[in-house]
């Protein structure tokens, strides 16, 4: 039961983090399908940020700087991303995907120049991340995600920035007659889900096991983090709860094999892997109908047409 | 001369292909309500977006009290106090009236909103000008005159000094636009100057004090509206008399073609019907206009007749026969055509050619395919038969991209791919909407014509000038309900407007 | 007024432009890989990397080249099923998931039921064409995004296909000795898909008439989308669903009829594959889409979405995707093709825009030499 309790924290962290990613970036307008590609990239650097710190390093220090490497890590990345969809004006859905097929391919090839050797897995020490209450294994990611969840809430309904990046998602037009830079909204939407999805991409692998084989980029988590984004509707809160939700299956096939009451059903892992994808497609066709995605996402803004 | 608070002088701006603003000056007084003048694409809307910064003009110089000033964007327009209610409103759906005010300009500190005093000014604003808003409302869930109004508070709030309408008054009841006239004399007497934008020339005599009237992008001349009548400004504004009646004959109706018995369509905007309980006649050889205020369940309506949404209730025959399930196909061949309400949405693919446009409706017949193969020789003859006899112009004739094509031709190539089908009942939804007076004369006879051929005719409109001159029957639909059935000729204008505000009503079919 | 066609003029035809455009985004990537290749190993980049690369199959000729044709045929497949959804407006993402599908259906009718090899193909086709509906379905009746559906049905299927063949070990088409799906060349050789002699001519097994099957389909995708009434209607939904349903046209079976047969083009393409006798699925191991179904949404935009074009985007990234195999490991990682690949898709996502530079900067030539007086004009495809 413990097992359970500590995987599902840590992968519903992943996904509430990677998902407020996405979330503000729609938010601002821009579909970001290259979440996946994001966290590749973002627990790329984290990781090698890890190998590279001197050995003498405190664990403190280790903890923060390959977090905020990670961070940089994915806001640089989806800065591609941006500059596709807001300045060129490209299709949102295959940029994603053309950043998401880049990510896997470029994982490999510095994973294995960072290894200097032809595989793609690295090593790496997870021990400064975790820490133990009462039995329970927990990772500072928990901490992080609480305090970014709050963050974000704030943010968003707080804040001028959080009122402006809504009416850029909602209404570039109106954003822009009242002097907003549409353009700079979208790119700060863009960098958060950099950010974010760049954490959680090194989130999604550093607490569970101490070494990566980057050739199967982080296994559809991204996808995974959307499906959260759409179940939560693109608020804060509901993203949280929706995370929880998928962070159970997730976990339920990750231990299926080594917890008995599991074990005794007699489901394979497959069965489990597939739950949640299932569970958010039933979902998305109850809730299709009144959905409520931000008006403007996937149109690129131009300024021209007004 | 500083009397002036703005002056646009000699403003050219170019988009490519054309030359929206020729040369244009525009001085605006203090304390006046200046009307501007035009008609659809006169370059109103563009020069009054150079105003307020949206475009920057090829050649020409702004002055706020006799200074030079540039407006690079909307937030030097703002600093410069100048506001602009837009023709769209340009307003946050999901936001609070509160929300959509402050965007901008929000109050706080650190970043973090301070709604507080931000709420304040805006009741006290309101109350001041007489505005009425519930500042915690969603601008989704209000009416589009709150919405106007919100509109107007924003430029308010933001203390602005020139406030500048954009064809206010396009989607308010007769009874709104007094308000809004209202609104705008006490706006004026508190010292703002108002640039009004309108093609409405009622409005202009009721309100302002001067008017500049502009003309395929050149400014024709600036007149003191004491001075002047309503026959002068429409000289101007189209360059030469306008006759706007409608030469036609008295119609002769024949047999019944389209019956619609007790017809409900729901809303999907809202919980209530658009539609509600909807019964009448179009008869061969008639005209028959459902007139109204946008919005009171005439595109809902349109939309159940042509078979692109489902009514719940009631019935619709086409010649005798039942329709009321039939499939939109099916309604084509049954003699049915629609002139559709929103052209790029509807009426074409704009990003085929014209000739696959002109087939849109019949690439299925025989006539044009073989074993599921397209005769495109045959579209090709087609096509070339249609252009010239409705001359539509465009730069590549049949192989032309629809997207690249004029409004107006773009309109004439769905009127003819429509009347050329030979229907026995025409449905026309605001088929001139956006066009100027040659194409609007155009269409009107083009619409008498088929009516003359003997087919029956559905006009669906917003422009009381249209309705009055060329149906030969109206039908005023309020809130999804018939309100009254009128003769052009034995009702006025103010009379409709009551019906269409839903100030008075009786039973159709009097 | 104008019944006359205008006469062409090939620098501004449109489809200069595209492939013109297709060109940079090549050129582009490629220089992007040059550059990667110099920051690895500056001193071995040019010969052993670049070159390579750039010579593809042509470096071990013939069997290099048979790699790349037989690499070639599943690529066109899933391209076309891609470029195909396109046209009716839809993104196929879930090409990976329908090629699983197909990989599925071949595999289960070769090795379950020892169905010759031309019953398999038409079962992966099926298979392919079932998982395809399903996005489409959901599109069309409950307003989801296809890209969505596709996405997730991606993993559905993934996780699917790998529970039935591994069966727990058991499974009918498991062979606990290679981990793998039993070889179709060694046990099944009826379902493996005829060659005629190319796998002697290039010396490799897997160069079957795949490659042909491929080019007819493409040929016959070409002739549906532009010369028939069913592709005129399939792109009038695609440019404007609404004005489709005006013009009395079935959007919502278009939509479900374009997924289906994305599906079937996807499903068709991993029957080429895995009926070539040297390919096997590996249950256990496949915690990834097979690269194979991404591998088409380049393809498809390279092309500009041509069928035909399809077929020369597929032969241009299989080549030098082989090219990135021959790499010295010790110097590179094959996966530098991958890259390569990657950066081109990404500007093809914006190609749009060098065609508007391309319209731009030939029209300003051609009012240079016509003394300013002509005007801007596009040829459309006839």
């Amino acid at each position: 039961m413990l097992l359970l309790v500590k995987y599902t924290l840590i992968y519903a962290v992943v996904f509430m983090l990677v998902a407020l990613g996405g979330m503000f970036s729609e938010r601002s307008g821009i579909i970001n399908i290259a979440l996946e590609g994001i966290m590749v990239i973002g627990a790329l650097g984290g990781v090698i940020a890890l190998g590279l710190m001197p050995a003498g390093a405190s664990p403190v220090m280790l903890v923060i700087v390959s977090i905020l490497v990670s961070a940089l890590a994915g806001m640089i990345y989806s800065l591609l991303l941006a500059f596709a969809c807001i300045n060129l004006k490209a299709d949102q859905t295959i940029g994603g995907t053309a950043l998401n097929m880049l990510a896997t391919a470029l994982g490999i090839v510095i994973a294995r120049g960072y290894n200097n050797a032809t595989i793609a897995k690295i090593d790496y020490n997870n021990k400064p991340f975790l820490f133990d209450v009462g039995g329970l294994t927990l990772n500072v990611f928990l901490v992080i995600g609480v305090v970014l969840l709050a963050l974000s809430i704030v943010a968003l309904y707080r804040t001028k920035f959080g009122l402006r990046l809504m009416a850029c998602g909602e209404h570039p037009q109106a954003a822009d007659s009242v002097g907003i830079n549409v353009y700079k909204m979208r790119y700060a939407g863009v960098m958060l889900s950099g950010i974010l999805g760049g954490i959680g991409g090194f989130a999604y692998i550093i607490p569970p096991v101490s070494s990566w084989n980057f050739e199967v980029g982080v296994s559809g988590a991204g996808f995974l983090a959307l499906a959260v984004m759409i179940f939560g509707q693109w608020k804060p809160a509901r993203i949280a709860l929706a995370a929880i939700f998928f962070a159970v299956f997730k976990t339920m096939a990750n231990i299926a094999d080594s917890i008995d009451v599991l074990a005794a059903l007699g489901w394979s892992r497959n069965i489990y892997s597939m739950m949640p994808f299932i569970a958010s497609m039933i979902v998305l066709a109850f809730t299709s109908k009144k959905s409520r995605a931000p008006k403007a996402e996937g149109i690129p803004y131009d300024k021209g047409q007004r | 001369m500083d009397e002036y608070v703005i002056e646009m002088l000699n403003i050219t701006k170019e988009f490519p292909g054309i030359r929206a603003n020729d040369n244009v000056t525009l001085q605006l007084k203090k304390g006046e309500v200046h009307a501007l003048l035009g008609e659809n694409g006169a370059g109103k809307s563009t020069l009054m977006s150079v105003l307020f910064g949206l475009y920057q003009p090829e050649a020409g110089t702004i002055k706020k009290n006799g200074q030079v000033v540039e407006i690079k964007n909307p937030n030097d327009a703002n600093a410069l106090n100048i506001g602009m209610v837009h023709q769209h409103f340009k307003l946050v759906e999901i936001f609070s009236v509160l929300d959509n005010i402050i965007l901008g300009v929000e109050p706080n500190q650190a970043g973090f909103l301070r709604k507080k005093e931000a709420r304040e000014k805006v009741l006290r604003l309101s109350e001041q000008y007489g505005l009425k808003v519930d500042p915690d409302a969603k601008i989704e869930d209000i009416s589009v005159g709150m919405q106007q109004r919100t509109e107007i508070l924003k430029m308010l709030y933001r203390d602005n000094e020139i406030l500048i309408f954009d064809e206010p008054t396009a989607v308010l009841t007769p009874q709104e636009i007094d308000e809004l006239m209202q609104i705008m004399r006490e706006l004026k007497a508190e010292g703002k100057s108002i640039l009004f934008i309108t093609h409405k020339l009622n409005e202009i005599m009721a309100v302002a004090d001067r008017c500049t009237v502009l003309r395929k992008g050149k400014c024709i001349g600036t007149v003191d509206i004491a001075n002047s009548t309503k026959e002068e400004l429409s000289r101007m504004m189209v360059g030469r008399d306008v006759n706007f009646a409608v030469d036609k004959t008295p119609a002769t109706p024949g047999d019944v073609v389209l019956e619609v018995q007790n017809v409900t369509v729901p809303s999907t905007l809202h919980k209530n019907n658009a539609v509600k309980d909807v019964s009448f006649q179009v008869r061969a050889g008639e005209i028959v206009c459902l007139a109204g205020i946008e919005g009171n369940g005439q595109t809902e309506f349109v939309y159940a007749l042509t078979g692109l949404t489902k009514q719940s209730a009631g019935t619709f025959h086409l010649c005798g026969k039942d329709i009321t399930n039939a499939p939109i196909r099916q309604r084509s061949k049954d003699g049915m055509s629609h002139i559709p309400e929103d052209r790029h949405k509807h009426g074409l693919v704009l990003d085929y050619t014209l000739e696959q446009n002109l087939v849109l409706q019949r690439y299925w017949q025989p006539q044009f395919q073989h074993g599921g193969f397209i005769n495109f020789g045959a579209v090709r003859t087609y096509a070339c038969g249609l252009i010239d006899q409705y001359d539509i112009r465009s730069g590549q004739g049949p192989t032309t991209i629809a997207r690249s094509m004029s409004g107006g031709n773009q309109q004439k190539a769905i009127i003819a791919r429509e009347i050329d089908k030979k229907p026995e009942l025409l449905v026309a939804v605001q088929p001139t909407r956006g066009l100027d007076v040659g194409a609007i004369e155009y269409i009107h006879k083009q619409l008498v014509a088929q009516r003359d051929a003997g087919k029956a005719v559905l006009l669906v409109s917003l422009e009381l000038d249209e309705v009055m001159n060329v149906s030969d029957r109206i039908l005023v639909m309020y809130e999804g309900e018939i309100v009254g059935e009128f003769d052009p000729k034995q009702t006025t204008v103010q009379e409709l407007g009551l019906y269409m505000a839903g100030a008075k009503r009786k039973e159709a079919g009097q | 007024m104008n019944t006359q066609k205008n006469k062409r003029d090939l620098l501004q035809s449109d489809g200069t432009v595209t492939i013109l455009s297709s060109l940079i985004c090549i050129v582009i990537g490629l220089l992007v890989g040059l550059v990667v290749l110099f920051i690895i190993n500056p001193e071995h980049a040019l010969v052993d990397g670049f070159l390579r690369i750039i010579k593809g199959g042509f470096n071990d000729f013939p069997y290099g080249v048979g790699k790349v044709l037989a690499n070639t045929a599943p690529l066109i497949m899933t391209g076309l099923s891609v470029a195909f959804a396109f046209k009716t407006g839809l993104f196929n993402i879930g090409v990976a998931g329908q090629y699983t599908l197909g990989a599925f259906g071949a595999l289960f009718f070769a090795i379950a039921l020892k169905m010759p090899w031309y019953v398999c193909l038409l079962a992966a086709t099926l298979f392919g064409a079932v998982w395809g509906a399903i996005p489409g379905l959901f599109k069309a009746y409950l307003n989801v995004n296809e890209v969505i559906t596709a996405i997730m049905f991606n993993w559905i299927g993934l996780y699917a296909v790998n529970e039935i063949m591994y069966g727990g070990g058991k499974g009918v088409m498991y062979d606990s000795k290679t981990t793998k799906t039993y070889s179709l060349r060694l046990n099944f050789e009826e379902a493996v898909i005829p060659d005629f002699g190319l796998a002697d001519l290039f010396q490799l097994k897997s160069v079957t008439i795949a490659i042909f099957l491929a080019i007819l389909v493409a040929i016959l995708i070409y002739v549906v989308l532009d010369k028939t009434t069913f592709g005129y209607e399939l792109k009038a939904c695609g440019h404007n669903r609404e004005a489709a349903r005006y013009a009395g046209i079935n959007a919502k079976r278009n939509i479900i009829l374009s997924m289906t047969i994305a599906g079937a083009l996807a499903g068709f393409g991993a029957g080429l594959f895995y009926l070539s006798g040297v390919a096997e699925w590996i249950p256990q191991n496949s915690t990834a889409l097979p690269a194979m179904g991404w591998n088409g949404i380049p393809a498809a935009l390279l092309a500009a979405s041509n069928p035909i074009g399809t077929i020369f985007a597929s032969l241009f990234i299989s080549h030098i995707t082989i090219g990135g195999t021959t790499l010295p490991t010790k110097y590179f990682t094959k996966e530098i093709a991958d890259v390569i690949t990657s950066i081109t898709i990404y500007l093809c996502a914006f190609s749009l825009l060098f065609k508007h530079w391309l319209h731009a900067l030939f029209a300003k030539r051609k009012a240079a030499k016509a003394g300013g007086a002509s005007a801007v004009g596009k040829e459309a495809e006839d």
